[in-house]
């Protein structure tokens, strides 16, 4: 018998939970719709159908944790706090972007969240987690560093010596691979010689859980412990949250390396009807309260690229700004 | 002779050599099941099968390093990095290895291999996903490198880069893989190394690109001579070797050099070249040196100011006036 969600957090944050993996749902399809309406250019990655990995991440990590990720990576910023105004204006290229556009959609970027950046170098972020981990131990700080990772990540160099060095170390990092079984269009089985990501750690001796990336209630819990046993250990921990992005790996990829057989087989493990489900059937909210979350989530990003559309673009001039301090 | 895109004419060299010599193999990531993400490779996993047509892991300085062991112990490797940027990973294999271990070993073993790279920037990917870095490999004794500009310099470059027995940097430009033009059909057609091609010739000033400044330093010749400026356009195929005589008679001829280069100003090729011009054709020169270069910045995302930190055609025609202006 699955645990019933009251008992595990009370309903407001369960709500939460569903209003937050709607937002993503709705920023990232409208993202879609831009990209083809030509507002966003470049590369444009997106997180359809791996939601629960993010909103049940940054519960189970506190307000003061950093977060790092890759470049697919819009809703992870936004479930943070990051304003999908300026999310949505970075991505059209405007000054009021989160990077005042410079950075785009493979790097949105806000200390005030202690969101430490999108990296598009694939392996790039592991060692500056391990980095701000170590300085947040020498400081004496209260936090941890979580870095978000794909399956196609753990064959660089920098995983290895990043999982290594943060046991030795002894540096409170929280690795957290969102395994979607594909780099690009390669599946996993192809590129590495253990598919089974988690059990990889033991080479550094570092403890591994593997957790069900479709539903949020899960992924909440394991995260909640792994950031626990950090914090108590002082010591790194490891999370393969396994997963599915429902798109191409980017806008120009139509994804024709994976059946149609697979993709409904994940399709039915969409982690927001499913969870709206169990919502309903534990009586933690109503039909009618659901759509009204999912009308709200509308709202907000049609206010979104309203105020991305009429922003200003950057002056000329400031491509020599913010080079040098 | 019929027309293609640069992409074709790439897939097309890769083909007939990998027909022509058995010990031709190929790896990179997503090259194989998904054709190259830019689809160069498209059609070599179904032709010459997994044993010679391989996916990797992204481990990029492995994917240079397992070639420099491959072309040691005999075989001719294709590695492809899916981009120019993602060789900073690699400079460990491409500079302390492949470029060092033929001299470093007294020339006692060759390193016949080609890593293949597709570089640039104007397709807003930011500043890790933007870079030119062509200086960087230039730099580099021991390594050859290459980067074409026309579909049929990029079948023959390429062709010629398999075939040598030297290790090579070849790059493609992302924005010139759907530019077409005419490609000889003939599996011998080759495009020797060290050999600049005059794409356009001229008396009142020489621009030196390569690449798709080259086909922006044509648009600019074109519209220069609408007002009676008439431009010499050196395209140069290899910036190593560099073909420094076909530079040097053409700068003698017309006296003027304006040199195009897509990466950072400072320190990169153009002032390099710019140097050897001052060095060579000091008496012949009626003006300084110019260049037209990518601004000194981490490329920004946005479209709006990405395209100045870029060189444009206009941006080169108005080099060549300014030149053509000054009194000295
Ligand atoms: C060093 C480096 N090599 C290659 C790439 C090109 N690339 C971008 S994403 C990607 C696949 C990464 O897959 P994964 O880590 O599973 O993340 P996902 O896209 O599935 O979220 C590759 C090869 C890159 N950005 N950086
Ligand atoms: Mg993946």
């Amino acid at each position: 018998m699955e645990t019933k969600l009251r008992a595990i957090l009370p309903d407001h944050e369960l709500i939460r939970f569903y209003e937050q993996m709607v937002l993503s749902r709705e920023f990232e399809e409208s993202c879609a719709e831009q990209y083809t309406k030509g507002h966003i250019t470049g590369f444009l990655h997106l997180y359809s159908g791996q939601e629960a990995v993010a909103v049940g991440a940054t519960a189970g990590l506190h307000r003061d944790d950093y977060i790092l990720s890759a470049y697919r990576e819009h809703p992870q910023a936004i479930i943070r706090g990051a304003d999908p105004r300026r999310v949505m204006a970075e991505l059209f290229g405007k000054s009021t972007g989160l990077c005042k556009g410079k950075g785009g959609s493979m790097h949105l970027f806000d200390p005030d969240l202690n969101f430490m950046g999108g990296y598009a170098i694939v392996g790039g972020q592991f060692p500056i987690a391990c980095g701000l981990a170590f300085s947040a131990k020498f400081r004496g700080e209260d936090r941890i560093a979580a870095c978000f990772f794909g399956d196609g990540a753990v064959n660089q160099g920098t995983f290895h010596e990043s999982l290594n060095w943060a046991r030795l170390w002894e540096l409170p990092v929280l690795f957290i691979c969102e395994n979607n079984f594909y780099g690009i269009g390669t599946e996993v089985h192809r590129s590495s010689a253990l598919a089974s990501i988690h059990r990889r750690t033991c080479g550094y001796d570092i403890p591994a859980e593997k957790v069900d990336g479709m539903d949020v209630i899960a992924v909440y819990k394991a995260v909640k412990y792994g950031a626990e046993k950090v914090r108590e250990t002082g010591m790194p921990y490891f999370i393969e949250a396994t997963t599915y992005r429902f798109r191409g790996h980017s806008m120009a990829d139509p994804a024709k390396y994976r059946s149609a057989a697979e993709h409904e087989v994940w399709k039915s493990r969409d982690p927001i009807p499913n969870y709206a489900k169990r919502l309903l059937e534990e009586g933690i909210a109503t039909q009618a309260q659901l759509d009204a979350i999912l009308a709200k989530a509308q709202e907000t990003v049609q206010e979104a690229v309203r105020f991305a559309e009429e922003s200003p673009w950057p002056e000329d001039a400031s491509v020599y700004e913010d080079i040098y301090v | 002779m019929p027309e293609m895109t640069y992409r074709d004419a790439l897939n097309m060299a890769l083909k007939e050599e990998m027909r022509r010599d058995p010990s031709v193999v190929t790896w990179g990531e997503d090259v194989a099941l998904y054709e190259g993400s830019f689809k160069v490779t498209r059609g070599l996993l179904a032709e010459f099968g997994e044993e010679r047509v391989k996916d990797t892991p992204i481990s990029e300085n492995t994917i240079v390093g397992v070639a420099v062991g491959a072309a040691m112990g005999g075989l001719r490797p294709i590695a492809e990095l899916m981009t120019v940027n993602f060789a900073l990973l690699a400079m460990d294999q491409i500079v302390d290895h492949m470029a060092k271990i033929r001299s470093m070993f007294g020339g006692q073993v060759n390193l016949p291999m080609v890593v293949r790279m597709p570089g640039g920037g104007g397709s807003q990917l930011g500043a890790q996903h933007s870079q030119s870095l062509e200086t960087y490999f230039m730099h580099c004794p021991g390594l050859y490198v290459a980067y074409p500009a026309t579909p049929a310099d990029a079948k023959g470059l390429l062709k010629s880069a398999i075939r040598d027995n030297n290790p090579v940097i070849f790059l493609e430009h992302e924005l010139l893989y759907n530019s077409k033009g005419e490609v000889p059909e003939d599996p011998e057609f080759l495009v020797p190394f060290g050999q600049a091609s005059v794409m356009r010739p001229g008396t009142d000033a020489t621009i030196v690109a390569y690449a798709r400044m080259s086909i922006l330093a044509q648009q600019a010749a074109a519209e220069l001579e609408n007002d009676g400026i008439s431009c010499e356009v050196i395209d140069l195929r290899t910036l190593t070797p560099l073909d420094t005589e076909t530079i040097m008679a053409s700068v003698q001829r017309t006296g003027r050099a304006v040199v195009v280069e897509e990466c950072w100003r400072t320190a990169g090729l153009g002032g390099h070249i710019a140097a050897t011009i001052g060095e060579n054709c000091f008496d012949t020169l009626r003006a300084p040196v110019k260049r037209v270069s990518g601004l000194d910045v981490p490329m920004p995302y946005s479209r709006k100011i990405e395209r100045i930190c870029i060189p444009q055609t206009e941006t080169i025609a108005a080099a060549v006036r300014e030149l053509m202006a000054a009194k000295y």
